[in-house]
């Protein structure tokens, strides 16, 4: 077991946060970007392509980049660092996950070919109103006539539903499961209403009445475990961008407990403070340990681990995203609360990634199903 | 001790619970069930309801609309209160610079304000806290220097809750910049339409505009609006103080808005976990309660209870928690926007996030959770 980066990681890791930084540095202007649709800036996108970075996982004959979930984590943790709002998550790793796990190698080819060039951007309609995270889909219906698919119901919150040029989405089958369809946006019955989240991202309802769909790979097969495992490797992704942005919200705290000054001496004095900031760093270290552990796990290939893995992870993320938002506010004190300065947004993003993808609740419920399996749980393990 | 309250006390609680829920408007009502911002319209509508009852102002000395309740009686009033989602009389008037000019004030000042405080005739807002005197209020610099038969104020107040509804604005100021800094500070109501007066809106993390900065550039304000003695100010704050710390955590409401969190859960309530959290709140807010009717915690003879410090510190961090776990109720249906029109996801939900967001004001202001404890250690431990 090895924890640390190779050179070439680190060399993406510095590339992307120069250019990343360039962007977003100074907050002011992720604020101004996400202030007016699409909520963050095509400019950006088209450089992170230009690198390489939006092609980072798929393979090489799909037009990717061939690299496995440590580079992606990489990157998302450097989007994390500055809220970057470009839909690196929505669209590389869920819409683009997706694909494929599930595309023949003409739809892989064409739409990864094009999401990893900046051309196409995808977006995965998976959640419904009334579900929870859960990797089947109920309330939007799929139907099949003469060979030809088309789809009926609502989607929501789809996360950059209204600016994707290609919708991925799932869908209830006739004979049971899921399947997974791409919709053009602009076909018959399609209906998208975008708004901003409330941390400046964008999430938009789709409504589908009767749409014209192509099935990704085999028509009617049920995909369930794909999106399973494609939930599970976006929510060790979203680990790592919200490792991104806890170490940000930790160095912001810290640095404003040495300069702002209350009865005469800056907040440091006081040791009371001092101790809940080192609380904020204990969480964040112990949360990156399991998010680099799962990582790796990730990388074996091995769907159960990596369903475990992702799980912990997404557990231990939640608690501590939790505990150095809601500190990184509070020992700012008021300033913390003003739309102008970043923290707050912090903590609004964090939460965020656990709704997207299933809060610290569901992964708990999940893991303590599994207790009565292990004796002891060992993490260097083969399974 | 005695558990039932007795037939008295039993028939006065009908009789609040009558009156809430019968006399003031369902709109009212609605409005604050769902977490929307009330209208400056909807709080004087209300006040002027219960003004009208002598519902108002309960707590004040009887010449001026008090009634002489038992404490016992003064919490069932605002436990049927906030059950029946009425808003509380604006704490500014009613908690605030009501009691303060009723206790310190000139016999003219009363009759001026006091009458048209209780009645909302006058919108007050509170001018305390400064860019750089926030927990260390007592370092503010706003000053007023005499000029004749008036005062002449510069410099700043910021987090002015409700600043662009006020009428007039209760300020510390400087009156004495060559003395120990809490004795040279002075009381003075400022008419917020005086020349050189302007407020400035602060946007909060969930968007809402409910703070502002406020500016005096060389506003003269009567002297006769100096309330008790000169650089006798700081006295008058910690009495304010003390009576807002009560204020600010109010257990009828957090109770409510847990009743409600039940009754939102839908089937998630068979969730064990979901029951567990559940559970544990309900009965830290029992503790909450009875701490509550078991010490006297009012404001006696200027000086407030030190347990005041318990109820404000542990009632925001439940009212916090509350709101945390609406929040996770709502899931994936948090990422809707609170405005969205055409969303399928319930309006509760949309709200939850910005509710929780901006409810991590409760444990930074009227003296941040981390001064409380302070106050704890110091005058209740002698630490
Ligand atoms: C939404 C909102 C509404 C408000 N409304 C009003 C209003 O209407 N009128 C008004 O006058 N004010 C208002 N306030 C201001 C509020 O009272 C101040 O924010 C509060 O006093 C804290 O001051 P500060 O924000 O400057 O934080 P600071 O005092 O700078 O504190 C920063 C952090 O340090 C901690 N800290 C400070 N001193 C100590 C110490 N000695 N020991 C340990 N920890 C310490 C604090 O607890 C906090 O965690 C409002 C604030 C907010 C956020």
């Amino acid at each position: 077991m090895d924890f640390t980066y190779d050179d070439e990681q680190v060399a993406l890791r510095d590339a992307v946060r120069g250019l990343v930084r360039k962007a977003y540095g100074d907050f002011e202007e992720r604020r101004r970007t996400t202030r007016e649709d699409p909520g963050f800036s095509e400019k950006l996108w088209a450089q992170l392509a230009e690198m390489g970075l939006l092609g980072l996982p798929f393979s090489e004959d799909d037009g990717g980049v061939g690299a496995g979930p440590v580079e992606v984590g990489i990157v998302a943790h450097e989007l994390g660092r500055v809220l970057a709002p470009e839909p690196y998550l929505a669209s590389v790793v869920l819409a683009g996950g997706l694909v494929a796990a599930t595309g023949t190698p003409e739809q892989r080819a064409e739409l990864l070919g094009a999401l990893s060039a900046g051309e196409v951007l995808l977006a995965l309609a998976h959640q419904e109103p009334g579900s929870r995270w859960a990797p089947a889909a109920s309330a939007v219906t799929a139907r099949e006539e003469g060979g030809s698919w088309t789809l009926t119901g609502v989607k929501e919150p789809v996360a950059h539903g209204a600016r994707a040029d290609v919708l991925v989405v799932t869908a209830a089958l006739p004979d049971g499961g899921t399947g997974a369809f791409v919709v053009a946006p602009d076909a018959d019955g399609v209906t998208r209403e975008g708004y901003p989240t409330y941390d400046g991202g964008r999430a938009a309802r789709l409504s589908l009445s009767g749409t014209p769909a192509t099935p990704l790979g085999e028509p009617g097969a049920d995909v369930t475990d794909s999106i399973a495992a494609v939930l599970d490797t976006a929510r060790v992704v979203a680990g790592h961008e919200a490792l991104g942005a806890m170490e940000v919200a930790l160095a912001t705290t810290t640095e404003y407990l040495k300069n702002r000054k209350q009865f005469g001496v800056p907040l440091n004095t006081f040791q009371a403070l001092n101790f809940r900031a080192a609380d904020m760093y204990v969480s964040l270290e112990l949360a990156q340990s399991v998010v680099h552990w799962a990582t790796m796990v990730l990388a074996t290939g091995d769907g159960d681990r990596s369903a475990d893995a992702a799980a912990r992870a997404g557990l231990q993320v939640s608690r501590a995203g939790r505990h150095i938002g809601q500190e990184a506010i509070q020992l700012h004190g008021g300033i913390a609360m003003t739309a102008e300065y970043s923290v707050g947004s912090y903590t609004a993003h964090l939460h965020v990634l656990e709704q997207l993808l299933g809060d610290g609740q569901h992964h708990l419920a999940a893991l303590a199903g599994t207790v009565a399996d292990h004796e002891v749980l060992d993490p260097l393990a083969a399974s | 001790m005695q558990l039932e309250l007795s037939a008295e006390d039993q028939a006065f609680r009908e009789e609040m619970r009558t009156f809430f829920t019968t006399q003031v408007p369902q709109s009212i009502r609605d409005t604050v069930a769902n977490g929307r911002e009330l209208t400056k319209e909807q709080f004087v509508e209300n006040q002027r309801i219960l003004n009208a009852a002598g519902l108002a102002v309960p707590h004040w000395p009887e010449e001026w609309g008090g009634r002489g309740w038992s404490d016992l009686r003064r919490h069932l009033w605002l436990e049927e209160m906030q059950r029946a989602y009425v808003p509380a009389p604006l704490a500014f008037n009613a908690n605030m610079i009501g009691p303060v000019i009723a206790h310190f004030g000139t016999s003219s000042q009363k009759e001026r304000f006091l009458p048209a405080t209780a009645n909302l005739d006058i919108w007050w807002s509170q001018g305390f806290s400064e860019p750089d005197a926030g927990s260390d209020l007592a370092s503010l610099r706003t000053t007023a220097v005499r000029d004749g038969d008036h005062f002449v104020v510069n410099g700043q107040k910021t987090w002015t809750t409700l600043g662009q509804h006020g009428d007039w604005i209760f300020t510390l100021v400087r009156t004495d910049p060559d003395v120990k800094k809490q004795a040279g500070i002075s009381m003075l109501l400022i008419d917020m339409t005086s020349p050189g007066l302007e407020v400035r809106p602060i946007e909060l993390i969930d968007g809402s505009h409910e703070v502002n900065e406020v500016w005096f550039e060389d506003v003269r304000v009567p002297a006769d609006l100096l309330v008790g003695e000169l650089n006798g100010g700081w006295t008058i704050a910690k009495f304010l103080l003390g009576n807002e710390r009560v204020g600010v955590a109010p257990v009828g409401a957090i109770k409510r808005a847990l009743g409600r969190a039940k009754e939102l859960a839908g089937p998630l309530l068979d969730d064990p976990l979901t029951r567990a959290r559940v559970a544990g709140l309900e009965n830290e807010l029992l503790a909450l309660e009875l701490t509550a009717l078991r010490v006297a915690a009012h404001s006696s003879e200027g000086a407030p209870h030190p347990a005041s410090s318990v109820l404000k510190l542990k009632g925001t961090e439940l009212q916090q928690a509350v709101s945390e776990l609406v929040l996770d109720l709502a899931g994936p249906r948090a990422l809707g926007a609170a405005d969205a029109t055409g969303s399928d996801l319930p309006e509760w939900a949309r709200r939850s996030a910005p509710t929780y967001l901006n409810l991590r004001k409760a444990s930074i202001y009227g003296g941040s959770n981390e001064i409380q404890r302070q106050i704890i250690a110091r005058t209740i431990l002698g630490l």
